[in-house]
């Protein structure tokens, strides 16, 4: 009789200890942390003013339009006028709603310049809309253009210089139709000219505003293989571009949502890192600029929802690490974000490192990975959140039913349950964890004044008002854009630097840069675009803690040129040329 | 073929039908479960990591052994263990770090057993017990079975083959019957109630959370009652209870959202131990063993 005794209370104690455990999964923030940063929304006083519009679409669409159209909103960084300071372009994806264009006024505000400059009015019918855009100087001509990637024809502008700018898209062979949701500027064949990726989402045969079938939707929800195609435009010089996306084997038709490039095996070469939605993650490594190659690395049966492509070096070991966003929400699902450490050079694969506060973010979208304290580590800022309807119904239930169906019928919109007015993960709180190496990740978004509940799509960072700190931009998904401006603690010191390229693409992207400081050593890369729908600040801030000292830079230009600078002077921005090979 | 031959086949596949059937139920049903956990797996990584298999496994096995050694002095068969911690493996997805539902949820799954008894004889499937509880009580840390075959027609084919042929084999396709045939009748019941599309309600029964259901959990020869008549009873019943919980999810009732990630499994926790309570104690009143 005692024996059952002793079961039965073991039992309810393994009760008892589900519930604890479970509410310490649930736990959010830390408050035995103490940052030694904080966010204020300046928003206004900033004088952004944008709100994005999210895309209205074929009638036939209309049960499930809010999920349908809950893409669109990003932002990215460029020096557009080249006098030091960044500015802000963020994207619309409602017919008449335009683009915008915030010029630096070095003052602590901004000035929308879009019109004037010719790229706000982009979103019309027969054209589509926006989805995002990233920058680059393709002609190296010293200006950056840009790239607008959208559900309709993709669009390149030239920068003439003066705020103005000019659509080549036609004389660059670049007018092509794509439902693309990303893209990345980056020289695979290291020729010196930009080369750009562009990830198709819906098929490239749909159009979303006249459609022939409502069989446009995913036919799996974790492997799906009917997205749009991948295109990859190869830079000739001269203003053309050519389609050499089959030649150069990358013309993946997953659900594709977000691109990134880097060398991730150190040969030298860019590789292609994608985001895949309803799929598994895929890296192409780049086989001497001749052609990619699908790897193998482990990441071919880890199906999840891939959102966001984020690279950085997490625990400063000098490689480029993988943090990829995914969906969790509590009872229906956990994909759970990825944070992939780059083990490739020794291992052939990455290991997965997201748990605790890094693997459950809710439904994740953009993230970025940048030294918000100046400590010399990497944080990470993740947003969040899909559609914000009525707090009180949510969508969840819904799409647990259709989630299970046969691929003909998931496909098709008609069979999906209407959402009505009903939230899908809305209203959740963005993210922000320091990293404490080792030690682990701690949520600090409410200690640092990070409390905003919007559909959270892309983030940059950027150090607005070049105070030596990463401030934050933030795309919501029809809502008011954000931008947290970055008050760091006294004490820490940083350095930053900013490539321009010679034999190189002027941008310098692709450049590596490993800065060594104390014990410490960190990689990080100029980018043509990296996170979900944005392109952060191209110049490269690194936090160097309290001791104040940087031992040497280390920069691998994508000519395969390497520099050093030996004891460079801190909290200071250096702008490094390329040296020429006769220098 | 001459007709001979063919008279040899049939003969054999008779023989090898009948052996099938006298054969003990758990052979059959920890073949299919093995199937599933190997076409899942080989094809679609449904595990999630090999290590959850061996928590939930190890525990499993290793609660039922010294529980049945400790408590009635001999070691128990291991196999419901196995199909326990099989279907623990497969169907609850937690948060990807975390390993300890699969460890405290076999315990729980084997221990309710030995707990959880009416007149000598456990009330709940044991997975579905366990399952139920984790659904219900750690939803910041467990899913249930979020992987989809793939949406695939060809692979759903061969486990409802499977299934159907090993639960007729072991005298419960009447059981899986009932359940499907009411589930069918209420998906289009609610259908006409939500004006939702049809396809959308039928959708959930080809996914692979409602393939275990049917073929591992309510099937369960523990824990059904005793009478054709009454199995079939109560398995009407459970549809009609998951129904129930569907309509509230489909009209956003908020106090019965927490059982929204599982109505079938849900519904069977609710009306199994319900019917066995019932059945024990008619049994109890007219004489008659169960």
């Amino acid at each position: 009789m005692w024996r059952q005794g002793v079961v039965s209370v073991s039992f309810l104690a393994a009760i008892a200890l589900v519930l604890v455990l479970n509410r310490r999964a649930a736990g959010s923030g830390d408050s035995s942390v103490e940052p030694r940063f904080h966010f204020t929304n300046i928003t206004a006083e900033a004088g952004i003013d944008f709100v994005h519009h999210g895309p209205t679409l074929d009638p036939k669409l209309d049960d499930i339009a809010p999920l349908v159209s809950s893409l669109g909103a990003s932002v990215t960084v460029a020096d557009v006028n080249d006098d030091g300071w960044p500015d802000l372009y963020f994207t619309n994806s409602r017919f008449g709603y335009p683009n915008a264009l915030y010029l630096n006024r070095r003052d602590g505000t901004f000035v929308d310049t879009a019109r004037a400059a010719g790229l706000a009015d982009v979103n019309r019918p027969g054209e589509g809309v926006s989805m995002g855009a990233v920058w680059g100087d393709f002609d190296n001509d010293g200006l950056e253009d840009v790239l607008i990637y959208k559900w309709g024809y993709l669009q390149l502008f030239k920068n003439m210089g003066n705020l103005e700018f000019k659509d080549v898209t036609e004389a660059a062979g670049l007018r092509h139709w794509m439902n693309a949701n990303g893209a990345v500027w980056f020289d695979y064949d290291r020729d010196g000219l930009l080369d750009l990726y562009v990830g198709g989402y819906y098929r490239s045969d749909i159009d979303l505003w006249h459609l022939k079938t409502t069989r446009i939707m995913e036919n799996s929800f974790e492997f799906a293989t009917n997205g749009g195609k991948n295109r990859l435009f190869h830079n000739l010089g001269g203003g053309r571009f050519e389609d050499v996306t089959d030649k150069m084997g990358v013309g993946s038709t997953r659900w594709t949502l977000a691109v990134a490039a880097a060398d991730f095996n150190g040969d030298g070469w860019p590789d292609l890192f994608l985001a895949n939605d309803y799929g598994p993650e895929e890296l192409y490594l780049n086989d001497h600029g001749q052609r990619f190659v699908l790897s193998r690395v482990g990441l071919e049966s880890d199906s999840k929802s891939g959102m966001s492509a984020t690279l950085g070096d997490v625990l400063n070991r000098g490689r480029v690490d993988a943090f990829v966003t995914n969906i969790s929400e509590p009872g229906y699902l956990f994909h759970g974000n990825n944070l992939r450490l780059n083990f490739l050079p020794e291992l052939g694969r990455f290991q997965q490192a997201a748990e605790g506060v890094v693997a459950d973010a809710g439904w994740a979208w953009g993230a970025q990975l940048g030294d918000l304290d100046n400590d010399g580590h990497n944080e990470l800022f993740i947003v969040n959140g899909y559609v914000s309807g009525d707090r009180d119904r949510s969508y969840w239930y819904a799409a647990s039913k259709i989630a299970g169906a046969f691929g003909p019928v998931f496909e098709d919109a008609r069979s999906w349950p209407a959402i009505g007015t009903a939230s899908l993960s809305g209203y959740e709180r963005s993210r922000v964890l320091v990293n404490r190496g080792l030690a682990g990740w701690r949520d600090v978004a409410a200690q640092v004044g990070v409390t905003d509940e919007y559909d959270g799509r892309a983030i940059v960072l950027v150090d607005l008002f070049n105070r030596g700190v990463l401030d934050v931009v933030v795309a919501n998904q029809k809502q008011p854009a954000l931008v947290y401006k970055n008050t760091v603690a006294p004490g820490n010191h940083w350095i930053a630097f900013k490539l321009v390229g010679t034999r190189s693409n002027r941008s310098a992207i692709g450049a590596e840069v490993t800065l060594e400081f104390g014990a410490e050593r960190q990689l990080q890369i100029v980018h043509g675009g990296v996170g979900f729908a944005s392109q952060n600040d191209r110049r490269l801030h690194f936090g160097l803690g309290r001791t104040g000292r940087a031992d040497r830079v280390v920069i691998r230009w994508p000519s395969g040129t390497v520099q050093t600078i030996e004891h460079p002077a801190v909290d200071q921005l250096h702008v490094v040329t390329e040296p020429r090979p006769d220098a | 073929m001459t007709a001979v031959a063919a008279l040899t086949i049939r003969e054999r596949s008779r023989a090898l039908w009948t052996r099938l059937g006298q054969l003990d139920p758990r052979w059959l049903v920890s073949f299919l479960i093995t199937l599933v956990l190997v076409v899942g797996e080989a094809r679609y990584g449904i595990l999630g990591g090999y290590d959850r298999l061996a928590v939930a496994l190890g525990v499993c096995m290793a609660t039922e052994l010294a529980l049945s050694r400790w408590l009635r002095g001999r070691f128990a068969n291991p196999q419901s263990a196995y199909i326990t911690g099989v279907s623990l493996a497969l169907l609850i997805k937690p948060r990807v770090d975390l390993l300890w539902p699969f460890a405290l949820g076999g315990f729980l799954a084997i221990a309710s057993k030995y707990v959880l008894q009416y007149r000598g004889r456990h009330l709940w499937n044991p997975s579905n017990f366990s399952i139920a509880l984790l659904v219900l009580a750690a939803p910041a840390s467990v899913a249930i079975l979020s992987r989809q075959w793939g949406n695939d027609l060809a692979t759903n084919a061969v486990i409802w083959c499977f299934g159907l042929l090993i639960v007729s084999r072991v005298r419960m396709l009447h059981i899986t019957l009932t359940y499907v045939a009411c589930f069918v009748g209420l998906a289009a019941l609610r259908h006409w109630i939500v004006s939702g599309p049809l396809l959308a309600e039928i959708a959930p029964i080809t996914g692979p959370m409602y393939q275990l259901f049917i073929f591992f959990m309510i099937t369960d020869p523990k824990t059904t009652v005793s009478t054709v008549r009454g199995r079939i009873i109560v398995a009407a019943a459970v549809a009609v209870a998951e129904a129930a919980i569907r309509l509230a999810g489909d009209f956003h009732v908020a106090a019965l959202s927490p059982l929204y990630p599982a109505p079938p499994i849900l519904a069977l926790a609710i009306v199994g131990p319900v019917a066995n309570l019932i059945d024990l104690y008619r049994a109890d009143r007219s004489g008659r063993s169960t």
